[in-house]
């Protein structure tokens, strides 16, 4: 196999192509987006709640590189049906055993963009704990 | 390709180690030297020879290799002073990069400048470095903080200025001299004189422009200018500012602790003179020595050889990618551009470009290039940027084409 049929396999193109689960749910109980500053990928990911939490439905759209939008896609197949807080403190592992490629510590951020920023939306809407990475805060510069 | 090039790229790639690294039996093409350059073993040799041969701490010591240490590092300043015609060495001061030398303005002068009433006005294409700590100084001081706008083309709208003179408030203007994500060649003499009949200072950032054409900051007319040593064929870790003098007499110092000090009491410390009241600390010496030894290199090959040499390289690349109608060029005509091509592949993402194209053996960068404010202007996430410096080739430009065609293939 050659190193781009490694990287760039048929279900990684599926899902970038044809991206499952997108557009942002309108009405949802659940948003929020996030950046990648590495390459500029930009996800955002809604949320609409059944009973007891559950993740009922999700969409989400983002412009970026095939890998960030390819594992977003992935991974809103992977939790629909599961509740906030058992996503809240999924482990990377589970979306990058889907995803099944080699990645680079750069390419690795492409790939764990979506499920950041839906950890986000989770906490925001039902408290669940922020991933690490994204609890800090960064503080911001205003001007006039 | 068929061009009069002045400087011999293959005499010179023999300078360069990383060269002699073959992957499927070619050298790398490294086309990502705005970035940082590669390294010539000059600039190896030179560093490894003062840190065996000449080694102390500076400044300090009393015994003679201390003295060899000093006169290393003191030797680099007057390199980097001649390199920039720097009216007096007293005026250049030594920093770990553009980024820290231009913090160091917007702290030291701008703190002490800047007020509510007044404004700061930096350009849409800048570079990070020299518009966040603008943005977070206007925001600790008061100060309004305004750009340049640029046209689609990318380059500096240069009929908005008097609009944005109009209520007399501009104290400072930053703005680079080449960018780095467009290779614009900003016209900053006649922004320089434009500043200063606002009554404003100019802060130049010439960390793009240094490596490529010579820089003589009396004629450019401005007053603080900022480069790093790594992108010039130097180790990282070392920069300079130079600053006009009685600017920097009156600046309260940036970093303090030892070095920086001519006498401390516990009721009273009086700061040591130019340069030395803005370089508290160990500096980076044998970096220094190394910064030295790169500008030698550079200047020996030649800045309007390397300026030439780049320019061919520029145009070659870029009527090649004009051949490829699901390419989209970025940025200015050749003639105002420095050796920078940064373009977009219809319907892959500049990471997915970069990915596969370093398959191929070629190393292009993918991303904002630190210019948000400037993707947003041109309406792009990021660009896929291929940059040159003296050991690039045309061949290079031809394997970084085949590999797009690879690109368009596999995911277009
Ligand atoms: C135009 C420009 N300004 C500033 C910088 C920052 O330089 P450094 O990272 O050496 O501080 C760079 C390089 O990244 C640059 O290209």
């Amino acid at each position: 196999m050659s190193e781009f049929e490694q990287m760039y396999r048929e279900v990684i193109l599926d899902h970038y192509k044809m991206p499952r689960n997108h557009g942002i749910l309108d009405p949802n109980d659940a948003v929020a987006e996030g950046q990648n500053p590495l390459c500029g990928d930009e996800v955002t990911v809604s949320v609409r709640f059944g009973e007891g939490d559950i993740i009922e439905s999700v969409g989400f759209e983002g412009r970026g590189c095939a890998i960030s939008q390819a594992a977003t896609s992935m991974l809103t197949d992977l939790v629909k049906g599961r509740s906030a807080q058992e996503i809240a403190v999924m482990r990377k592992e589970e979306l990058l055993d889907e995803i099944g490629i080699p990645l680079s510590p750069v390419r690795l951020k492409c790939a764990l963009l979506g499920m950041g920023v839906l950890k986000v939306a989770l906490h925001r809407s039902r408290g669940t704990p922020l991933p690490e990475e994204w609890g800090t805060s960064s503080g911001e510069i205003s001007v006039n | 390709m068929n061009t009069a090039s002045p400087l011999d790229s293959a005499v010179l790639r023999a300078d360069f180690p990383y060269l002699e690294e073959l992957a499927g039996g070619r050298p790398l093409a490294y086309l990502d030297s705005a970035s940082s350059t590669q390294k010539p073993r000059q600039v190896l040799d030179r560093m490894r020879a003062f840190y065996e041969h000449e080694y102390a701490n500076v400044h300090r010591g009393v015994y003679r290799l201390a003295e060899r240490a000093t006169e290393g590092y003191e030797s680099a300043r007057h390199t980097v002073a001649t390199f920039v015609n720097a009216p007096s060495e007293r005026e250049v001061i030594f920093t770990r990069s553009t980024t820290e030398a231009i913090n160091l303005v917007a702290y030291a002068w701008g703190l002490q400048h800047l007020g509510p009433g007044d404004t700061v006005l930096i350009t849409e294409l800048e570079h990070h470095a020299n518009f966040v700590p603008w943005q977070f100084i206007a925001s600790r001081t008061g100060a309004a903080f305004r750009h340049i706008p640029i046209d689609d083309a990318g380059e500096l709208q240069l009929d908005a200025l008097d609009g944005l003179a109009r209520d007399n408030s501009i104290k400072v203007v930053g703005v680079g001299l080449v960018s780095n994500s467009l290779g614009t060649i900003n016209p900053v003499e006649q922004i320089a004189a434009w500043a200063h009949e606002q009554g404003a200072i100019i802060v130049v950032d010439a960390a793009q422009a240094a490596p490529h054409r010579s820089i003589d900051v009396q004629a450019l007319g401005c007053d603080f200018l900022a480069l790093s040593s790594h992108k010039l064929c130097g180790p990282t870790g070392i920069g300079a500012l130079w600053g006009r003098r009685e600017l920097l007499e009156e600046m309260a110092p940036f970093n303090l602790g030892g070095e920086m000090i001519r006498s401390v009491g516990l009721d009273k410390t009086t700061f040591n003179e130019l340069p030395y009241k803005f370089e508290a600390g160990t500096p980076a010496i044998a970096e220094a020595v190394g910064f030295g030894a790169a500008i030698d290199y550079i200047t020996g090959i030649g800045l309007s050889a390397i300026e030439e040499h780049e320019h061919e390289l520029t145009r070659y690349a870029m009527a090649r990618l004009d051949e490829l109608d699901w390419v989209r060029v970025f940025g200015p005509p050749l003639e105002r551009r420095a050796g920078i091509v940064s373009f977009e592949v219809a319907g892959v993402h500049p990471h997915d470009v970069a990915q596969i194209l370093d398959w191929e053996g070629v190393a292009v960068r993918a991303g904002h290039h630190c210019t948000q404010p400037l993707m947003t202007r041109l309406g792009v996430a990021a660009t896929t940027r291929a940059s040159f410096y003296v050991y690039s080739i045309a061949e290079e430009v031809d394997r970084l084409v085949a590999g797009l065609h690879k690109v368009k293939e596999s995911l277009g």
